[in-house]
């Protein structure tokens, strides 16, 4: 922590942060508090039909939770959101204006639009330290990492995210030598830096533990109001501990919609889902 | 090591470059000296010979150098590097035909001879300007550089990768062999292009010359060193190895991989064209064979023996293999093959890491030792 701060001492005298970023960010217009549209989307695979008809809305500043069985759709509605899947049919609208359709996955992910893989998925070769840096929310073009110097604002924004995720100690391992939960906490992290508007958070606390679990409740309750953050998870008990809203998909489309106790007493819920899996 | 210094290519750079340079420089002056300088019948005579062989592993650790960029840094295996260390050498062979003026055998002061043969009237328009070394230089690093964009555009656009863009890589310098072997295309079929006299106007069978393309090859061997280390070392170089090792996330933190890795594919295309333009004067020969896939693959196998994804690594692999190549062809011609083929495979199964890897564990041992011994004192 001292070599922390030391070295900021250092480059007090850093070049100011490149003009223009977060300039994307700012053009999302959410006149109508709705920062996602979703309507009318349709992915089908060889004939399976992985989203059918799906229409979801994500208010600015929400937490939102998705739940629903394997193969419901959850993971394929991440991809089509983040460029990664292109849809048969339907509309995908980040703001009112901005399309995210026929958009790449670097350009949705600079508009401010994060994701975080069901598989912790981190750069294993390079430092923890290493793998916020590059997600810091910098230029990205190739001219500018060429050049590119840690300025003391880089540092003060990763060593504020090496506390979040409480990993400040280990900045310096290798992110391969971390933990399961670690990794998903390094990931989440990475999440985090890159300041984005949207956080797409896929199973985030798959393999942690029960005390993990509950920091990472804490902190994505803690996001909702300034990001807006979409969680899938098959945890129940988690889902319980942070959600306002719950959307219910199955075979593709929305089942229900609304608070927890609305879904828990929702009589095609049970019978789909919360019957298999109480 | 302070995180300021850990992300800072020029700290990387003090550390990784003088040992590497040292080593590299002491060699060939070393070599050049005993060549120029101490009498023949002396034991420290180094024979004019052997500074061409040594030229020529210079050359190869400049390409075996572009590999590891590709491969050892973003995983991209390249099978076909040899077409880009070939067309470097036929366009410094283009130049240097053109020097040969009216000496050929035929004495046309224009055509060159294989030309003059095929009963040629005029010079075809691509060889036109090569009669200018700056002509000649710009094309050995714009048309391989050019072929490798287009390649790399094509293919990591539509996001081949793995062992499909391996088998690319070999189809393309396949496809570039077969059309050099074909006489029409007008660089000297299967003969291809030889015969060389002289380069900026300087005897190329002087032992001066030989000798200043021997440190030529070396100055460019560090240089390309030095570049790849600071580029290696930069957030360029971590987004690289972010690509090697999660693509997926790379891109979905914002970064375009597709730029990314077809900037580097032709920054090391160029290093290879480079390495073929300092090879053919030294060698004084350039023909199709030099396209051939086994070519390709030696190089591969080059630097997973040195060790890949350290840069210095490939160099050692492609100095060691070929010096054993020279000694083991010398003495059983017909084996060298199995030999190869044997090294790759004791190498891939026991030392993942290369020669380097071997000695990067012995060091860490030494150091352990060492401080445990601290703690007994």
């Amino acid at each position: 922590m001292n070599r922390l701060q030391a070295v900021r001492q250092r480059l007090r005298r850093g070049p100011a942060p490149p003009l223009g970023a977060g300039s994307d960010q700012e053009m999302v217009d959410i006149s109508h508090q709705v920062l996602l549209y979703v309507e009318g989307l349709s992915v089908s695979f060889d004939g399976f039909k992985a989203l059918n008809e799906l229409n979801l809305y994500i208010n600015d500043g929400e937490l939102r939770c998705l739940i629903g069985a394997n193969g419901a759709g959850k993971t394929t509605l991440m991809d089509v959101i983040t460029g990664k899947t292109r849809p048969d049919s339907g509309q995908v609208y980040f703001g009112q204006t901005i399309d995210l359709l026929g958009k790449t996955e670097a350009q949705i992910a600079q508009l401010g639009v994060g994701r975080k893989f069901q598989k912790p998925t981190v750069f294993e070769q390079q430092t923890v330290f290493a793998n916020l840096e590059l997600a810091m929310r910098v230029e990205k073009n190739i001219l500018a990492t060429l050049v590119a110097r840690l300025s003391s604002e880089n540092l003060d924004s990763i060593s504020e995210v090496l506390d979040i995720i409480g990993l400040k100690s280990q900045h310096d391992a290798l992110a391969g030598a971390l933990s399961h939960g670690q990794k998903q906490w390094l990931e989440i992290g990475m999440l985090l830096i890159a300041d984005p508007r949207l956080m797409l958070v896929d199973e985030p606390v798959a393999g942690m533990t029960a005390q993990e679990t509950e920091r990472t409740a804490e902190l994505l309750t803690s996001l909702a109001g300034k990001r807006t953050v979409v969680v899938v998870e098959h945890d129940m008990e988690f889902v319980r501990s942070i959600a306002k809203t719950v959307t219910v998909l199955h075979q593709g489309s929305v089942l229900a919609e609304g608070s927890m106790s609305d879904i828990q007493s929702d009589p095609a819920v049970i019978e789909v889902y919360l019957g298999e899996d109480p | 090591m302070t995180l300021a210094n850990q992300f800072s290519p020029l700290h990387e750079l003090r550390n990784k470059a003088p040992v590497f340079l040292t080593a590299l420089f002491s060699m060939t002056l070393f070599a050049s000296v005993c060549n120029l300088w101490v009498p023949e019948d002396s034991a420290f005579h180094v024979s004019t010979y052997t500074i061409t062989l040594l030229g020529k592993y210079l050359c190869y650790a400049l390409l075996a150098l572009s590999v590891d960029v590709v491969w050892g840094y973003c995983g991209i295996l390249s099978l076909g590097h040899g077409a880009f260390f070939a067309l470097g050498g036929y366009t410094m062979g283009m130049y240097l035909m053109r020097q040969v003026g009216d000496r050929g055998v035929y004495g046309n002061p224009l055509l060159p001879d294989f030309m003059v043969f095929l009963n040629w009237q005029d010079l075809p328009w691509f060889w036109q300007g090569f009669d200018q070394f700056w002509f000649a230089f710009f094309a050995t690093l714009l048309v391989p550089g050019l072929l490798a964009f287009v390649f790399g555009w094509l293919a990591f656009r539509s996001r081949v990768a793995g062992v499909y863009l391996s088998i690319m890589t070999q189809a393309l310098t396949y496809a570039l062999m077969l059309a050099f072997f074909r006489n029409e295309m007008g660089f000297g079929g299967n003969n291809g292009l030889t015969d060389f006299k002289d380069i900026l106007g300087f005897n190329l069978q002087s032992d001066r010359v030989r000798v200043a393309l021997f440190l030529c090859s070396a100055l460019m061997l560090a240089a390309a060193y030095c570049a790849s280390v600071l580029i290696m070392s930069s957030r360029y170089g971590r987004v690289i190895m972010g690509i090697r090792d999660a693509e997926a996330r790379v891109r979905f933190i914002g970064f375009k991989t597709e730029t990314y890795k077809v900037s580097l594919f032709v920054y090391s295309a160029v290093l290879a064209a480079i390495a073929g333009a300092l090879y053919v004067p030294q060698v004084g020969i350039i023909n199709p064979g030099e396209f051939s896939p086994l070519n390709s693959i030696e190089v591969v196998v080059w630097v997973a023996v040195g060790g890949r994804g350290t840069l210095y690594g490939g160099i050692v692999g492609a100095i060691l293999v070929n010096y054993a190549k020279t000694r083991f062809t010398a003495i059983f011609p017909d084996q060298w093959l199995f030999v190869l083929g044997a090294l790759f495979v004791f190498v891939t199964v026991f030392l993942p890491q290369g020669l380097v890897g071997v000695f990067k564990d012995q060091k860490h041992w030494l150091f352990r030792r060492k401080s445990v011994e601290d703690v007994g004192e």
